[in-house]
């Protein structure tokens, strides 16, 4: 028997004073920090064990088509050129479907702002009527081809990027990034965020859409990894990807622009705002997951969103089914003046950067915002080691420098975060819960398990009977 | 009098942590009772009894930690559940990941631990066969030392096992010794010729502890689990321990412990020790010891037998020097019998004390043994000697002729009792780790006027209470004051070289009165011969 002949090593899945026994006596031994299983309804469990292969076939499936995925930047539009199904009464919103009477602070102050942004209402007050006169359409970005950060409103005259999934020809469609504090997206509404916008429209907008016209198109899958490689994981940080955004789109805004002010007030806009390219790479995540949607039986997560009420999930096995359960408030790191008592609960389609491995997932590629996660580099490491442990497989562009190079963790498997009580690890920033303030902090989150337990069900009753 | 609640949500820390640290709450003052454990429906029920369940915890689920206490005043209580926290920080801090290596999943160990061979499983029951299938899954031999595991589970992992060529020790395995490491609750002892398989845990290390205070080593040391030899698992782990030993060069003589097995099974263990090769030491505790005997074995009637023949067998002594040992043995007891009841009393008490004791003696009014056990094996064979020597006892896990304790809470007469019983652990450690619930039993079954003789085992080694002198000597002490009367005895089980020192820990209960012995069978002798002797 080998078991004799070989130094014995150990590992210790239990009680932890036997690994410490073990180690007091100079024995190589490692110790499991071991939790049990997340609860599931008994008959949802043997089903789910019943049809384990046939699962497992449908999630090699979805993941090949994850990988696939080749996320390029096509152009500019407008929202109601090109976002399936928009019209001028329609707004959508972050995470799962919700309805005004439930929405949270800074949902209502964006959805306000953006009434007023299109002309529907005069004053955020009018605004608060109208959307509550049910005369408004909401919808969630993410049944609309589209993701949005934070609050995530899109109406019908904002400009979109408009990214394009080269393998499978799904399209996925964001706003473009408004920078940092006092912005719609965080709640904010008031004459200087619609003014913001405006310019937007009137300037910005223009400019990038030539100017990406010009350029042809942008790879960018390739930035991405690129960005990786920098000290990016591009959701909590995207300083790496949006100065080579900034490189690539630089020489064609100068060109295009119809003035030296404005190419300078387009460049110093992108330069002013290290999350400029966040509003990329959620497209581009969010063309990649949309095409393994519908897989009959695939356990894997293709989205998870949340819009500041409820967190929201959808697995690739069970149609357009929402699994929510309400949103936790995130453990942040608070802007001087602000603490924990102002911050809303989770909120924003961002968490589709983790659904593809990055953000969160990829936290080990970032140590710059370690302070997020506890402050050592070491702690990123182990939570992107964790995130390993409930993923289908390993991305084969996106790669983690500081693991050797390790194709980051993807494809989130609802059936090994239930089974090891592990939830998706979350970067994301935060909002004051009072509409018209803005964000208050940024931090991360793991996300609730309530959520994967009732996907875990849910999957289990999408599963043909015997 | 409040007593409070608290919910943590989807917290986890394995039982033992739990367990310090509501001892910790408990010894804070004001605090009257508190307890921390994971919200099982197990759990529940024990503080649903308890009187702590509060409407609090309601909505606690499996898998959420809970913690209660009563204590003196909302200040004290609010107090205490705000260190709960710090005590879990405490103690769990050296699992973070700043304190060295940990993983979150047994595929992350494989991963970081290159050349991992066993996994050491110890999560609780309806979650074992799991975690030790996906050990097999990963090529690693497991020992599970879960109890509570279905009899179908433990099957079907030792057949798992069995195809891959792994072993599969346990479900409740406590003990094991692999390439001289000491595995959960066993001793440190030298490395020698001697291969042990048992499917008892006390039994084993009783064995492995003797052969090792005689000079003799051991190569390797395979617990089973105790129902290995049922029909129904089939003896596999029982006969592949065996076959393995046989092949192994480093082992020249192979000893088994068990009850006696099913008889298909004893069938195909008797051509396992066939085709051994090796001399084969059997030792069945409540059976006929011949029943290997055709097999050609070497019958032993108890643990210090089975030690004393593997002892003789590899030194190469002619084998009439081991029935020599049993009968000096013999004679030790008888003697020192002698020398306790000449003495006038049961203890070494003052000669106040002695006449009251004599008095209490000659008046036949304590003439009950009462042993506490920590060991199951032990108290099994305790019983089988006295059995032996005509003596009818009642435990709660009586062999086979025995009587069942009606409530094994109370004593009745001669009593043998298994304190490690699931009545008496569900839901705290086990008596070798803590103490507290058998010194409780020994006040009680002092201040019973009909016991003459307190007999408890101590269990060192790994595992096991770090400093049980600390937990006994005051015990001891007040009962020699208050019923110096009772005679006190103890067999410890244990090595030099365990973290505890067995040298030093039967110093110590020596000076305190205590008649240490050196084996679980002549602690049984020696009761037995006292109990059966007229004392007039």
């Amino acid at each position: 028997m080998d078991l004799f002949k070989q130094p014995l090593k150990v590992i210790n899945v239990g009680l932890l004073s036997f690994h410490e026994e073990l180690v007091a006596q100079g024995v190589d031994s490692l110790h499991v920090r071991w939790k049990p299983p997340a609860e599931v309804a008994q008959a949802a469990r043997e089903t789910m064990r019943r049809y384990r292969e046939k699962i497992d076939e449908a999630n090699a499936r979805a993941l090949e088509i994850i990988l696939a995925g080749k996320p390029v930047l096509t152009g500019l539009s407008v929202a109601r050129e090109v976002i399936p199904g928009m019209h001028d009464k329609r707004i959508l919103h972050s995470g799962p479907p919700i309805t005004w009477e439930r929405m949270c602070g800074p949902t209502r102050g964006a959805v306000m702002g953006a009434l007023v942004y299109e002309g529907l209402a005069d004053t955020p007050e009018e605004a608060g009527q109208l959307a509550a006169s049910g005369q408004v359409d909401f919808a969630p970005c993410h049944q609309h081809a589209s993701v949005g950060p934070m609050a995530g409103i899109i109406s019908a005259s904002m400009p979109v990027f408009v990214v394009e999934n080269e393998s499978s020809g799904h399209k996925a469609y964001c706003t473009l990034n408004e920078g940092l504090g006092k912005v719609l997206r965080y709640g904010a509404y008031d004459t200087a965020v619609i003014q913001r916008l405006r310019w937007m429209e009137k300037t910005l907008y223009p400019v990038l859409r030539e100017s990406v016209q010009n350029l042809g198109k942008l790879d960018l899958a390739g930035l991405i990894a690129q960005a990786l490689h920098m000290g990016d994981e591009v959701h909590n940080r995207n300083r790496a990807a949006t100065s080579l955004l900034y490189r690539a789109l630089a020489p064609h805004i100068v060109e295009v622009a119809p003035s030296r002010q404005e190419a300078r007030e387009v460049l110093d806009f992108i330069n002013g705002n290290d999350h400029f390219f966040l509003n990329l790479s959620m497209p581009a995540a969010k063309c990649c997951l949309d095409a393994a949607r519908d897989i009959p039986g695939s356990s894997l997560v293709v989205a998870m969103a949340r819009n500041g009420t409820d967190f929201g999930l959808q697995l690739s096995g069970t149609g357009n089914a929402w699994f929510s359960c309400p949103a936790p408030v995130p453990d942040a790191l608070f802007f001087p003046g602000f603490s924990k008592e102002d911050a809303n609960p989770d909120i924003g389609d961002s968490a589709i950067t983790e659904t593809v491995g990055l953000g969160g997932f990829a936290i080990a590629a970032a140590p710059a915002i370690v302070q997020f996660v506890g402050g050592k580099a070491g702690d990123a490491l182990q939570y992107t080691l964790d995130m390993y442990e409930i993923s289908a497989g390993e991305h084969k562009v996106y790669q983690i420098p500081q693991l050797d190079f390790r194709g980051s963790p993807v494809g989130i498997d609802v059936r090994k975060v239930v089974e090891k009580n592990i939830t998706p690890f979350i970067d994301t920033g935060v909002a004051h819960k009072k509409p018209g303030v803005g964000q208050v902090g940024a931090g991360v989150l793991s996300a609730p398990m309530e959520v994967f337990q009732k996907a875990f069900e849910g999957l289990a009753e999408h599963l043909p009977g015997d | 009098m409040v007593i409070r609640g608290e919910i943590r949500k989807g917290a986890y820390h394995d039982s033992v942590t739990l367990m310090i640290v509501s001892g910790k709450l408990n010894e804070l003052e004001g605090v009257e009772e508190a307890s921390v454990v994971m919200a099982t429906g197990e759990n529940r029920s024990i503080l649903e009894a308890a009187g702590l369940w509060t409407g609090e915890l309601d909505d606690a689920s499996e898998t959420d930690l809970v913690i209660s206490l009563r204590a003196a005043s909302e200040e004290v209580a609010r107090k205490a559940l705000e260190q709960v926290g710090e005590l879990l920080g405490q103690v769990s801090k050296k699992q973070s990941v700043h304190g060295g290596p940990v993983a979150r999943s047994l595929e992350q160990a494989v991963e970081k631990l290159r050349g991992a061979r066993l996994a050491l499983i110890s999560v609780a029951g309806r979650h074992a066969a799991a975690e030790a299938r996906r050990a097999l899954d990963a090529g690693l031999h497991v020992m599970l030392f879960s109890d509570n595991v279905s009899l179908e589970d433990e099957r079907g992992l030792k057949e798992l096992a069995l195809s891959k060529g792994l072993f599969m020790m346990g479900p409740d395995c406590g003990t094991a010794i692999i390439n001289g490491v000491p595995l959960a609750f066993a001793n440190r002892v030298a490395r020698g010729p001697v291969g042990v398989v048992a499917a008892s845990g006390t039994g084993l290390q009783e064995v492995c502890c003797l052969l090792d205070r005689h000079g003799t080593g051991i190569s390797q040391a395979i617990g089973t689990g105790g129902r290995d030899i049922k029909e129904a698992v089939g003896g596999i782990m029982f006969m592949e321990g065996i076959r393995a030993l046989a092949r192994d060069e480093d082992t020249t003589c192979i000893v088994l412990i068990s009850k006696p097995p099913d008889l298909p099974v004893l069938k195909k263990v008797s051509q396992c020790v066939r085709d051994a090769g090796k001399p084969v030491v059997a030792l069945f505790i409540g059976g006929d010891p011949g029943l290997l005997s055709d097999a050609g074995a070497w019958a032993a009637s108890d643990l210090e037998e089975a030690a004393l023949l593997a002892h003789t067998i590899v030194r190469g002594e002619a084998m009439e020097g081991a029935g020599e040992l049993m009968l000096e043995r013999q004679k030790k007891v008888r003697s020192l019998a002698r020398q306790i009841r000449q003495k006038g009393g049961w203890t070494s008490a003052t000669p106040r004390d002695q006449d009251k004791a004599a008095q209490d003696v000659h008046g036949r009014s304590r003439k009950f043994l009462r042993a506490l056990y920590s060991g199951g094996t032990l108290c099994h064979e305790a019983q089988w000697i006295l059995r032996k020597m005509s003596v009818r006892a009642f435990s709660n896990t009586p062999l086979e002729g025995n009587a069942r304790l009606e409530d094994p809470r109370k004593s009745k007469e001669h009593s043998l009792v298994d304190m490690g019983d699931d009545l008496f652990t569900s839901g705290r450690p086990h008596p070798m780790m803590d103490f507290r619930l058998r010194n409780e039993r020994m006040l009680q079954e002092a201040a019973d006027p009909e016991t003459a003789i307190l007999l408890f085992d101590l269990v060192l080694g790994y595992g096991a209470h770090p400093s049980p002198l600390d937990e006994l000597l005051p015990l001891i002490g007040r009962l020699q004051r208050e019923v110096p009367e009772v005679l006190l005895i103890c067999p410890v089980t244990g090595t030099e070289g365990d973290p505890q020192d067995r040298n030093k820990v039967v110093r110590g209960l020596e000076q305190a009165g205590v008649v240490v012995m050196p084996s679980n069978a002549s602690a049984a002798l020696l009761a037995g011969q006292l109990i059966m002797t007229p004392t007039s």
